[in-house]
């Protein structure tokens, strides 16, 4: 790439800070305690799954700054070329910011240790929620959301929506106003110098090119090159397997794979797009991808990672690939000979195998958007948040005149891959809702898989669960209010009720 | 927040965490944030990916010459006892030599120039091993016999002729899985070469003095030439009871190897594959019981999987059996308890240290026992609970003086509307196909003391400085539970000083020494009296040269918010301390406590472990969904006993946290082992603690107001680090209320813990299959 800057480039707090990447491989969280001495930042788990070590990410974004909170453990360092990096340490170093306040009058902290993470999520939320014009105090489920990705053992979460409520009724510190217009200023003029990234040491190299043309220049002189978007599994790779990433082509810096765009028949989302940006889109389709979306991950690892990703990845436990198949969803496959299309259940071949090959990228998903079609998903984990599925059933379907059309059904966690229940739709189409049909799919759909059993469940339970889902799915085609346990409509009042008061 | 008011401090008053700012600022300091000596080196641990059998052969040539890599240490540099057993019995090595007893057992250790380094290096090693055929599971370990230690018994009464007069029976089994205990931070140690051939640990540990001791051993020294510091600890629960001890004692190993200091931190997945959890119990019971539900005697069988070494499980063990009655009186009963040996980590302390385990058992039969003669589970409960002047006899033959469970549950009972609510959700199972509801209340019983009475003891050490500010020390750790500010309040009302007035240091055996652990919930007891004391010596001090030097009689001298009043006199407490020390007088000061009245034979299984006990009850409602399992506690209501609070803040924060964990261990916290033995949840990723969302917006905790200690305990304030754990339970019996009502309530649904969304579609699955049959 031509006019490559060396060194990465960002906002520490509010310092420009340049650093010699001498290790591709080297991660955020690590920079933070080791090099910079900020030890505010906990690692936890060296994951993304305890968020000790959330950090805001300041970017430029539309009319302003965004602060995302993101788990520095499995963030590469040159991810946060022109960005802005927020650590605990920077929230109070003037004055005292409201949530570290709060958290402390609440009782938030016992033993401390997840607590910078807590202080971190809860100060995105309270930005996030400064920034709306609404006098409307955040919720509970804003509260749970936000800190989905955030464990602590000790106080059992009380005492820590309670310092959020608080935290949260308060304005954006006035110091915090006048530093963000400054970083602005910075990152804006950073980005608009237009170079891209390349750090090159003995150990290798990060490069992030900014245009699709640097990124096929790239590629092709670098075949065997990562390509790395949220590094929400990539970061594990390193920090989990041990492995050290020699070539590494971060696609987060290039517009062309950024872009969401929707007419009446269709969505069509950039690979580079995060879970949590694709998310409201996502959710208007239905509301079951609202509620999947929301327990996708976390925040953190939502503002990581990224739609493409999920899918490129190939794992046959990602949540989006069953959804998006079920929806009729296809792939935009690009390489420099042009762009393919596919549909999206033939991208997963086997496992650990897509069809993608050498010098290709997805670029983009392509999803169609038909209001006749009857869609629903559960997912089934051991815990509501931030789990991966045991079970992922996606089902959609057009129904007309009781009859049922355009069957498609897919299921994660149940194969190798993400994968369609072909028997299963077969037995349903052109068939009615009765339980004649039910009973015939449901022996369909038994033949379809050979699930395993391992510490998510056992391959009887996946088996007997994905049966379930389809009797789920036949009782919602039938039912207007079928009772949902994580809907707080179906125990209205009872957190109201008057009990003697604790 | 109103203006800071003058004097603020004495036991009682809810004042915030002493860390609090610093925590929400990053600035409290963490063994891994201390600022490392020039030189610092990193360990890390090194495996055989093989669970059990013989060591044949290791090479670690390549581990030698990985880069960064200072040294290698294998079983062989150990210079004193290659052992860190908490009994001393040898059963577990500092680093494995000729044979293997679990998955991921350490068998050498690098030292590199970076933790990366360390931790690359670590996977090079090439360790042959025999392997042999691993006992995994409490089944298999039963049908071979291996045992970590001798089977024990206790028991009161003809139980056999009881049980057999009976005219009611009921039996079953209760399963629970063991729990990692997932502190945020993980096991750590920093170790600094020391003179005289001694070495400073900063570690993350609730039991300094046995971290000295072990590492000591290891070194062949004697513990004066080993220092451990503790300052906080991101959580403990009991996993850095003992099992602090193997990498402190390899950090110091090293450092002594290199002459440099040397940091061991466990990342998250050796932490989990290596350290010790809670004990997974198996508990076979059969009881007898009258018309009216009323228990005549009850034989239970425990067992449970120790893993490979014995650690505290003959402890653990005692307090399953010790607790097997929770709130009930069996008129004749007998307790067994087998502790199998398996090649799986060696399980270890955790919070509640096998009470949960032995009380699920007793909430067990008391639902089998409603459901048989057709009565609310909570009027069976009430009457069986102990009594008061009768039926008070434990099946250890220890009298229960202090009963308060009837008060306690009855108030519970009105507070969180137990009889409506058991009538809505039975007429809401009625017309709802998939989303079935159910509702439990039960209480908790727990003993306070050490079971082995040595324990049972506690130092602190107080400085008065000639400015009149205060330094603080005692034995007890800070994990997170406020152990220093509530011993803090007690310092500041002895000698009615601001809190701020005291400094709060770190745990450290140069100044407290042969601490007990911070354990058994027995934190502040121990060492609040002990601080009590200390501060009561300085006072009587003060008070005598104050009488001397200002001719006024004793009786006429008392310490008042901040100030002296001598006679008519008012002196400020730091006046009068300068004034006493240009007397002359002594401003430093000891304390010691133990715990009266308490003695224990575990051999025979009688006398008195506890001084006293701890109650609360809690009710809880949980919805389940029939066609996938999963499951949501949707309201909890909590009365709990913590006699007269040092800190109601904190109090609570136990107890809500403890119910919070309890639900985990009873939930979604599910360890699984494959069939060679590999644990395969060993990260977040894989393990589930509950998260925000798991935590009812409809959640009550309430301190019960009338609760007093009966014993002399420091204020008459209660223990509450463990006991609110076993609230949980009534998580887990409303989940089988809920499925129970798949069969209209006709069938009781056998549910292990953890009631995972499989465990419970199985019960589901179970009982259709009764109604179709």
């Amino acid at each position: 790439m031509q006019n490559a800057r060396g060194r990465v480039r960002f906002l520490l707090g509010s310092q420009p800070t340049e650093v010699e990447l001498a290790d591709p491989n080297l991660t955020l969280l690590d920079y933070l305690r080791t090099h910079a001495r900020l030890t505010g930042t906990k690692e936890g788990c060296a994951e993304g799954d305890c968020g000790a070590c959330t950090v805001l990410i300041g970017e430029v974004h539309d009319q302003g700054l965004r602060y995302l909170p993101t788990n520095a453990c499995i963030v590469l360092l040159g991810m946060v070329d022109n960005k802005q990096v927020l650590t605990v340490e920077h929230l109070g170093r003037e004055k005292i910011h409201p949530v570290q306040q709060a958290m402390a009058d609440q009782h938030g902290s016992q033993c401390g240790f997840c607590t910078p993470g807590f202080v971190m999520s809860l100060a995105g939320l309270q930005w996030a929620a400064s920034c709306k014009n609404e006098s409307t105090p955040v919720d509970r489920a804003q509260i749970d959301e936000y800190l989905a990705g955030n464990l602590c053992r000790c106080t059992g979460y009380g005492p820590i929506v309670s310092a959020a409520r608080e935290a949260c009724s308060a304005p954006l510190p006035e110091s915090w106003q006048a530093h963000t217009a400054v970083a602005e200023t910075t990152l804006r003029a950073w980005q608009n110098q237009g170079q891209p990234l390349c750090c090159t040491s003995d150990r290798g190299f990060f490069a992030a090119p900014r245009s699709r043309a640097d990124l096929h220049t790239i590629m092709s002189d670098h075949p065997g090159a990562t390509l790395l978007a949220g590094a929400t599994d990539i970061g594990l790779w390193i920090t989990k397997w041990g492995q050290r990433l020699s070539a590494v082509i971060y696609l987060g810096q290039i517009p062309e794979l950024q872009r969401l765009v929707q007419n009446d028949e269709k969505l069509e989302i950039g690979a580079g797009v995060s879970l949590q940006d694709a998310s409201t889109t996502l959710s208007e389709i239905s509301p079951d991808l609202n509620r999947l979306l929301r327990r996708f991950g976390s925040r953190q690892v939502r503002n990581q990672g990224t739609v493409g990703g999920n899918i490129a990845n190939g794992s046959p436990i990602g949540d989006l690939p069953p959804v998006l198949i079920a929806l009729g969803a296809r792939l935009r496959i690009a390489s420099t000979g042009g762009v393919r299309e596919i549909p999206l259940d033939t991208f997963f071949v086997d496992y650990g195998q897509q069809d993608l090959a050498p010098g290709e990228f997805v670029e983009s998903v392509v999803i169609p958007l038909d209001r006749d079609l009857r869609f629903r998903c559960w997912k089934i984990a051991k815990r509501f948040d931030q789990d991966i599925s045991a079970v992922l059933g996606a089902f959609a379907a057009k129904l007309e005149g009781g009859i049922v059309r355009e069957v498609r059904i897919c299921f994660g966690g149940m194969a190798a891959t993400p994968k369609r229940a072909r028997q299963c739709e077969a037995a349903l189409t052109g068939q009615p809702l009765d339980h004649e049909t039910l009973a015939r799919a449901r022996q369909a759909l038994a033949t379809d898989f050979d699930p395993i059993t391992d510490m998510r469940a056992s391959a009887h339970y996946r088996q007997r669960a994905a049966g379930n889902l389809l009797e789920k799915y036949f009782l919602a085609m039938t039912t207007t209010d079928l009772p949902d346990l994580y809907d707080e409509k179906t125990w209205p009042g009872l957190s109201n009720q008057s009990f003697a008061n604790g | 927040m109103g203006e800071r008011p003058e004097f603020r401090g004495v036991a009682g008053e809810a004042l915030r965490h002493d860390s609090a700012l610093k925590h929400t600022t990053g600035e409290a300091l963490y063994v891994d944030d201390i600022f490392e000596p020039a030189g610092t080196l990193y360990l890390a641990p090194g495996t055989a990916d093989v669970t059990c059998g013989c060591i044949l052969r290791m090479d670690l040539a390549a581990v030698r010459e990985a880069p960064g890599v200072v040294s290698v240490l294998t079983a062989a540099d150990v210079p004193g006892n290659n052992d860190v057993s908490p009994t001393g019995c040898g059963d577990d090595p500092l680093l494995a030599k000729s044979e293997l007893h679990f998955h991921r057992q350490p068998v050498f250790a690098v030292i590199a120039r970076s933790y990366q380094e360390a931790r690359s290096a670590a996977r090079l090693g090439k360790i042959d091993v025999a392997p042999s055929d691993p006992i995994l599971t409490i089944d298999q370990a039963l049908k071979a016999g291996t045992f970590v230690s001798e089977q024990r018994q206790m028991g009161r009464g003809d139980w056999q002729t009881a049980l057999e007069d009976a005219p009611h029976h009921a039996k079953g089994t209760a399963w629970s899985g063991g729990q990692d205990h997932f502190y945020l931070e993980g096991q750590v140690s920093l170790a600094v070469p020391a003179e005289d051939g001694g070495v400073h640990i900063y570690c993350s540990t609730q039991h300094p003095s046995e971290v000295q001791h072990a590492t000591a051993t290891v070194l062949g020294l004697t513990d004066r030439s080993v220092t451990v510091e503790v300052r906080r600890m991101g959580g403990g629960f009991g996993g850095k009871e003992t099992q602090a001890a193997q990498w402190a004692a390899l950090a110091a190993l090293a450092a002594v190897k290199t002459g440099q200091a040397v940091k061991c931190r466990l990342d998250r997945d050796d932490d989990m594959l290596m350290t010790g959890k809670r004990h997974e119990f198996k508990g076979d019971w059969h009881v007898g019981f009258d018309d009216e539900g009323r228990i005549m005697a009850a034989d239970i069988h425990l067992a449970s999987r120790c893993g490979f070494s014995r650690d505290l499980s003959d402890p653990v063990n005692d307090r399953a059996m010790l607790h097997a009655d929770n709130a009930y009186f069996y008129p004749a009963v007998r307790i067994r308890s087998d502790r199998c040996r398996t090649h799986t980590v060696s399980n270890t302390a955790f919070r509640g240290f096998g009470g949960p385990q032995g009380m699920l058992v007793a909430e067990q039969m008391i639902q089998a026992i409603a459901h048989q003669v057709g009565k609310d589970p909570l009027d069976v409960r009430k009457i069986n609970f102990y009594g008061r002047g009768t039926r008070d006899l434990t099946p250890y033959h220890m009298q229960v003086e202090d009963f308060i469970l009837d008060d306690l549950v009855e108030e519970l009972e009105v507070t969180s509307r137990y009889r409506q609510r058991r009538q809505e959700i039975g007429e809401y199972n009625l017309s709802s196909p998939i989303v079935r509801r159910g509702l439990a209340l039960t209480p908790v019983k727990f003993g306070i003391s050490f079971t082995n009475t040595i324990f049972n003891q506690a130092g602190a050490l107080l400085h008065v400085y000639k400015d009149g500010s205060i330094q603080l020390n005692h034995g007890g750790t800070e994990m997170g539970q406020g152990l220093f500010i509530k011993v803090a309040q007690v310092v500041a009302q002895e000698l009615q000083v601001d809190i701020d007035q005291i400094q709060i240091t770190a745990t450290h055996t140069g100044k407290v020494p042969n601490t007990s652990a911070t354990a058994a919930s027995s934190g502040s007891d121990l060492n609040g009296m002990a601080a009590m004391n200390a501060a009561r010596t300085i006072r009587r001090r003060l008070t005598a040269f104050a009488s001397n030097h200002y001719g006024v009689p004793e009786t006429e001298i008392a310490f008042y918010s901040g100030r002296i009043q001598i006679g008519a006199r008012k002196v400020s407490f730091s006046d009068l301390v300068m004034e006493a020390y240009l007397n002359r007088v002594q401003l430093s000061a000891t304390g010691f406590y133990r715990t009266p009245k308490i003695h224990w034979d575990p051999i025979t299984a009688t006398g008195r472990p506890f001084y006293y006990f701890a109650y609360g009850a809690a009710v809880t409602e949980v919805a389940i969904d029939l066609l996938t399992g999963e499951n949501r506690v949707i309201a909890v209501d909590i009365l709990h006993d913590v006699g007269r609070s040092l800190n109601p803040a904190v109090d609570k924060g136990q107890i809500e946290g403890g119910f919070i964990q309890g639900m985990g261990w009873l939930t979604t916290e599910e360890l699984w082992w494959d069939t060679s033995g590999r644990l395969k949840t060993h990260a977040p990723s894989t393990y589930k603690i509950p998260t925000c969302s798991d935590r009812p917006e409809h959640f009550r905790i309430r301190i019960f107001e009338a609760g007093k200690n009966p014993e002399a305990t420091i204020y008459r304030s209660k223990a509450v680090g463990e006991p609110p754990l076993m609230l949980a339970l009534s998580v887990h019996q409303a989940i089988v209320d809920a499925i129970s009502s798949v069969n209209a309530y006709r069938d009781l649904p056998h549910l292990p813990a953890p009631a995972t969304p499989e465990a419970i579609l199985n019960a589901v699955d179970a009982l259709r299959e009764r109604k179709a049959a």
